[in-house]
Parts: C-alpha cells; sequence; structure tokens
C-alpha cells in the first residue's frame, strides 16, 4: 500500500469511527438505563435521514431547516417508542421488551417501505456542508473534518450532561437501581424519557451524517450500521459512554484498514464486526473501559 | 388408572389415522397451490418448534434460527442435485470434486442436514452459550450472519451468491407433514423427559437449578444443538419446496417471522406453535392482497403496497407482547385428561394434570 492510499484509508476510518462513535452513544446510554437493547434506535437513522430528504427535496426547505426539522421530529418518535413499546414492560421479563423492540424495529422498516417505497433514493448534499479538499496527492471530502468534529462536541456535551447536570446524576442513579432512585423522589419515567430523547437526538444526527457521507437512503439503511454501533457499544464497555467513543473508532479503523490491507477478505467485512463482538463477549463481556459485573443471586 | 391411559393411547393412535385420513383427503383434493401452503405451514411448525425449545422451554433467546435452516438447506440441496445441473450451476467456480458427483435420496439428505446443522449449533454453542439475554440474542444473530456471510463467499462449495437452482421438487405432504409430525413426537417426549425438567428448570431460575445439580452448560447446549438440528431439517424441506436457495433468503427476517410463531402460540407450549404455524402461515397468503393494487369499482385505485404484510405481523407481535404476552396457548398443552373432562367423563381430580 502506498503513503497515499494508506492516508486515505487513515481518513475513511475517521469519518466511519466518528459515525459509529456518534450511533453507539445512543445505544449505550439506553442500554446502561434500561438494559434494553433498542433494535428501533437503528431505524430512527433511516427516519431522520428520510424526513431530510422530503424536507429538502419536496418541500424546498434549506438544508439546516430540514435537518432541525429531522432532528426534533425522531426524537419525538424515540421518545414515544419508549413510552408505547417499552414502558409498559417494564417490570416483564427482558425477553418481552427485546421481542418488543424487534417488533417496533420491524414495524419502522416496514412502514418505511410501504410509505417510502424500497428503492434506494439519492440524498441530496447541500453545498455549504460538503466540498472537496485537496492536500497533495490525496483528496477528501469536507465530511471527513466535519463528522470528527460534530462527533466530540457532541460527546464532549453529553458527558457534560451526564456528569455535571441535574438530570445526569438522576440517569447514572435510574442505571444504578430504579426502585431506589425513585424513592430519593427521582422521577424514573421521566429520566428514561430524557435518556431515550438524548439517544434519538443522536441517532438522527448520526443519520443524517451517513446520509450525508454516504449519500443514498433506503428503509433499511439503518439496520446494517445499527448492528455494527451496538458491537462498537458492547467492545468500548456498554453503559460507558467514553467506551462506546472508543469502540466506534476502533471498529471503523479495523475494519477500513481490513478492507485496505486485505482486500481478498473485503467479501467478509460485515462479518468480520461480528468475530469481534463474539471475541469481546467472551473473553471480556465488561468491554474495553466497562467493569465487569458479577450477577449476584 | 390403566383404563384411563388406555383410553388415551387409543384416541391419540385414532387422532392420528384421523390426521393421516385428513392427509389423504388433502393430497387428492386440495390443488398444487393450498397443498404448498399447507406444506409450508409444516415447514414453520418444524421451525417453530425447535425455536420454542430453545427460546420457551430452555429460555435462552436465540436469534440465530435463520443460519442454522441455511446450512441444513444448503447441505440437502448440494446432497440431492443431480451432478449434471451441479456442473451447470456452478459456473463461476466449479464445485469441489467431492461434491460434484454425490447425489443422494432425500431422506438421508434431510437426516445430513440436521446433523451438520446440529454440528454448526454445537460450535456456535459452545462459546455462545455462556452469555445471556440479549447478549445471547445479539451473539446468535451475529453467528447467523457469519454463516450466512461465509455461505456466499465459499463460491466453491455453496456457489456464493448466484445460490442453487434446480433443488428436487418434492410436493407430497406425507414428507412434510410426516416430518413436522416426527419432529412434535421427539419434542414432546425430550421435553417430558429428565431432560425437559431440567431446560424448563434452567429456564425458571439458573441458579436454582443449578443448585439442585442441573448441569446448566451441558444442559443448554443439548437444547441448543437440537434446535439446530430441526431447524436444519426444515430448512431442508425448504429447499426442496422452493426448489432455489440462495443466501439472502436466510436473512434476519426469517428469524422473526418464526419469533412471531413461537410468541404468537406461547412461548413454552408445542401445542399453540403448531397452532399459530398454521394459522401465520395461512395468513401470509391469504394476506397478499394488501400488497396488491385495489380497484374499487373502476373509481378508487389503490396501488399496491409491498411491505403491508409485514407491517400488519410487526402490529401484531407487537400487540401480544404487549397485551397478551402468554400468547395463545401459554405454556400449556393440548392434552386428553383435558378434552375428557370437558366432554363430562374425566375424573376432577386429575385436573391438576392438564396445566
Amino acid at each position: 500500500m502506498s503513503m497515499d492510499s494508506f492516508l486515505q484509508n487513515i481518513a475513511n476510518s475517521i469519518t466511519l469511527g466518528s459515525l459509529y462513535a456518534l450511533i453507539a452513544i445512543g445505544y449505550t446510554m439506553v442500554y446502561g438505563i434500561i438494559r434494553l437493547i433498542n433494535f428501533a434506535h437503528a431505524d430512527l437513522l433511516m427516519v431522520a435521514a428520510y424526513v431530510a430528504f422530503y424536507g429538502i427535496f419536496i418541500f424546498a426547505l434549506p438544508w439546516w431547516v430540514a435537518f432541525a426539522i429531522a432532528i426534533a421530529l425522531t426524537t419525538l418518535l424515540g421518545m414515544s417508542i419508549e413510552k408505547l413499546a417499552y414502558r409498559p414492560l417494564r417490570n416483564a421479563p427482558r425477553i418481552s421488551v427485546l421481542i418488543s423492540a424487534i417488533g417496533v424495529s420491524f414495524l419502522l422498516e416496514n412502514i418505511g417501505i410501504v410509505v417510502l417505497g424500497a428503492r434506494p433514493k439519492p440524498f441530496p448534499r447541500p453545498e455549504a456542508l460538503v466540498w472537496n479538499i485537496q492536500a497533495g496527492n490525496i483528496s477528501f471530502l469536507s465530511l471527513t473534518i466535519i463528522i470528527p468534529i460534530v462527533t466530540v462536541i457532541l460527546l464532549l456535551a453529553v458527558t457534560y450532561m451526564v456528569k455535571k447536570t441535574k438530570i445526569g446524576i438522576a440517569m447514572r442513579a435510574v442505571s444504578r437501581d430504579f426502585e431506589t432512585s425513585s424513592l430519593m423522589a427521582v422521577d424514573v419515567n421521566k429520566v428514561v424519557g430524557t435518556t431515550f430523547a438524548v439517544g434519538s437526538a443522536l441517532a438522527a444526527v448520526g443519520g443524517l451524517l451517513w446520509s450525508l457521507q454516504y449519500p443514498q437512503v433506503d428503509p433499511l439503511m439503518g439496520v446494517f450500521p445499527g448492528l455494527k454501533c451496538f458491537i462498537a457499544a458492547v467492545m468500548g464497555g456498554i453503559g460507558s459512554i467514553p467506551g462506546a467513543m472508543l469502540g466506534g473508532f476502533l471498529l471503523g479503523t479495523i475494519e477500513v484498514m481490513l478492507v485496505g490491507f486485505m482486500p481478498d477478505l473485503s467479501g467478509y467485512r460485515d462479518a468480520f464486526a461480528f468475530v469481534i463482538l463474539i471475541l469481546i463477549l467472551l473473553f471480556r463481556p465488561g468491554g474495553i473501559l466497562g467493569e465487569n459485573v458479577v450477577e449476584k443471586v | 388408572m390403566d383404563k384411563r391411559n388406555g383410553i388415551k393411547n387409543l384416541l391419540t393412535v385414532a387422532l392420528l389415522a384421523g390426521t393421516c385420513l385428513l392427509f389423504f383427503w388433502a393430497e387428492n383434493n386440495l390443488d398444487n397451490f393450498q397443498l404448498r401452503i399447507l406444506n409450508l405451514a409444516a415447514i414453520f411448525a418444524i421451525l417453530g418448534l425447535s425455536m420454542n425449545l430453545v427460546i420457551g422451554f430452555t429460555g435462552m433467546f436465540s436469534l440465530g434460527h435463520s443460519g442454522f435452516m441455511c446450512v441444513g438447506a444448503y447441505t440437502a440441496a448440494i446432497l440431492t442435485m443431480s451432478p449434471a445441473s451441479k456442473e451447470l450451476i456452478y459456473y463461476m467456480e466449479p464445485i469441489i470434486p467431492i461434491l460434484a458427483h454425490i447425489q443422494w435420496p432425500i431422506f438421508p439428505a434431510i437426516l445430513m442436514a440436521g446433523l451438520v446443522a446440529a454440528v454448526f449449533g454445537l460450535l456456535v454453542g459452545f462459546p455462545a452459550l455462556r452469555l445471556r439475554d440479549d447478549y445471547l440474542a445479539i451473539a446468535t444473530l451475529g453467528f447467523a450472519e457469519i454463516i450466512r456471510i461465509v455461505v456466499t463467499n465459499t463460491i466453491s462449495i455453496t456457489n456464493g451468491s448466484l445460490g442453487l437452482k434446480d433443488i428436487p421438487s418434492i410436493n407430497s405432504i406425507w414428507v412434510y407433514w410426516g416430518s413436522a409430525i416426527i419432529t412434535i413426537i421427539i419434542l414432546k417426549r425430550i421435553i417430558n423427559s429428565s431432560w425437559g425438567y431440567a431446560f424448563m428448570a434452567i429456564r425458571d431460575n439458573e441458579i436454582a437449578a443449578e443448585a439442585m445439580g442441573i448441569s446448566i452448560f451441558k444442559h443448554k447446549l443439548l437444547s441448543f444443538t437440537i434446535g439446530a438440528f430441526f431447524a436444519g431439517v426444515a430448512g431442508a424441506l425448504m429447499g426442496f419446496i422452493i426448489t432455489s436457495i440462495d443466501p439472502t433468503m436466510f436473512r434476519f427476517l426469517f428469524t422473526f417471522q418464526i419469533l412471531l410463531i413461537v410468541v404468537l402460540g406461547g412461548m413454552g407450549s408445542l401445542t399453540g406453535t403448531v397452532i399459530s404455524a398454521i394459522v401465520i402461515t395461512i395468513m401470509m397468503e391469504v394476506l397478499r392482497f394488501v400488497e396488491e393494487p385495489i380497484d374499487l369499482f373502476g373509481i378508487l385505485s389503490i396501488p399496491g403496497l409491498p411491505g403491508m404484510r409485514m407491517v400488519i405481523f410487526s402490529i401484531g407481535l407487537l400487540m401480544v407482547i404487549l397485551f397478551y404476552r402468554q400468547g395463545l396457548m401459554g405454556t400449556r398443552e393440548f392434552n386428553w385428561d383435558w378434552v375428557l373432562s370437558r366432554l363430562g367423563r374425566g375424573k376432577s381430580k386429575e385436573r391438576g394434570d392438564s396445566i
């Protein structure tokens, strides 16, 4: 591999890693608080992308208005999903909630297919956001810089919220113990709702950036990024926000480099993430930054 | 007591004979399309039963069923296709020589499909079953996806993404429902054996079960492997009914459909699974009309809506899990005591058995 293509791969892995990290944070927050793999999280990416797509193409809105509406609607959707499909099952066996999450995910995907059609559509790239940068022999899109910056800013904001604000303290309390925190006058439903709102907003931003980077939208576009971001969250240590960031970057880098160095294996690219997942689950189930919790009777 | 058991055995034999008559009638009177749906229902019943053994009876939330089906379908297809059509189909890369000239009869091939899937189940289960709940779910989902991707990439064995065509076609209801009934009998016997009690003990309380001296890992692996075996058998049958398979068939969607059957029928009830497999398979065909263009008296026409069926099924799944979590049968089974007591001949003190 030449130096140029190596640098190109570095740029690609930073972009992909940031996207994974951004979406993984949403997974990790929701998992941290109600111990649920929110399968519907992946489909929120798709919803956000489509809202922006229709905002720009049908209603001819400026891109930033469309993006803002997309984030707002996705946040609302995420909160409604929690309220309608997860909250009634809070005291049910975990398998039931998981089945409910799978049901919601399939519902969203198929409503997407019915309403929007299964055919992929090209996503618009606003000129204000996407332009080409030429540096020596390598050229890259402005997104290579914008995406990591957005990710880092949002990561810092979320970390601040969780560590310093009142609602963040409540979130950490609820994630430790539902009952005790409700005895301490924490409104559990409100806290869980807020967690979903933040997680969904992050998913929306992730979905928008994803569609800018890979400018195509279809109703199933969220499935694979969703699974991989969950894997990234597990790699980093589920429940840990810096862990999600680390996991996202690692997974993105490993994937890009694997294909870059060993093009013969590119057919196995999607399997690779799962292999990593299984290795992590077996040898360090708490993830890289997570704590290994021993289950007590 | 003996008399009662005698009656029950007699009733069971009568039921089996009645079912056979029904199949005989169906084979001669139903058209090909109806027969095909009925056969498909048998395959979904096997799939549902095997998944219920793992999820409903042993309490392991595994989402890897489509992977084992995939293994079974490919094994059976490669074993039964004629050497001539193999030569024709594998044009990207020729098939490896050992497999090029074999052609097995269908029954050994179905059995082999189950066994190969069971070996995969053992290999997957060995690492995966150390995990629990949602981690197990995501790991098995991952394994299923890995199996699918490996199948797509090992072109000299599986013909890659082009898939396999010209798999011998079987229309006989006896093969499909015969396999389903054998599955029901075997699983029923397993569940009523010490294995089955161990499975259910693990489901209800793993720690208590371990304290009672049940080897958790061994029984989990056993249940998972048996589940994989029957998933493989169902995969083989799926190949014979559709006559062509490719890796995209065995996506997560398949597992979702089976999960729907298991949840609707009741996690932990074989009877419920069989009933809901039949209902869902028929519904899948009946509801096809919602995806086709509808023309109302030439005035109003609604364009076709592909995906609408899955919307309905997803809502159905959500409704069941939110409002009627035990499903159709809960953990109850069909049994003669219940039927007899309903008929007024049962002894009331034995009614406890029926739960």
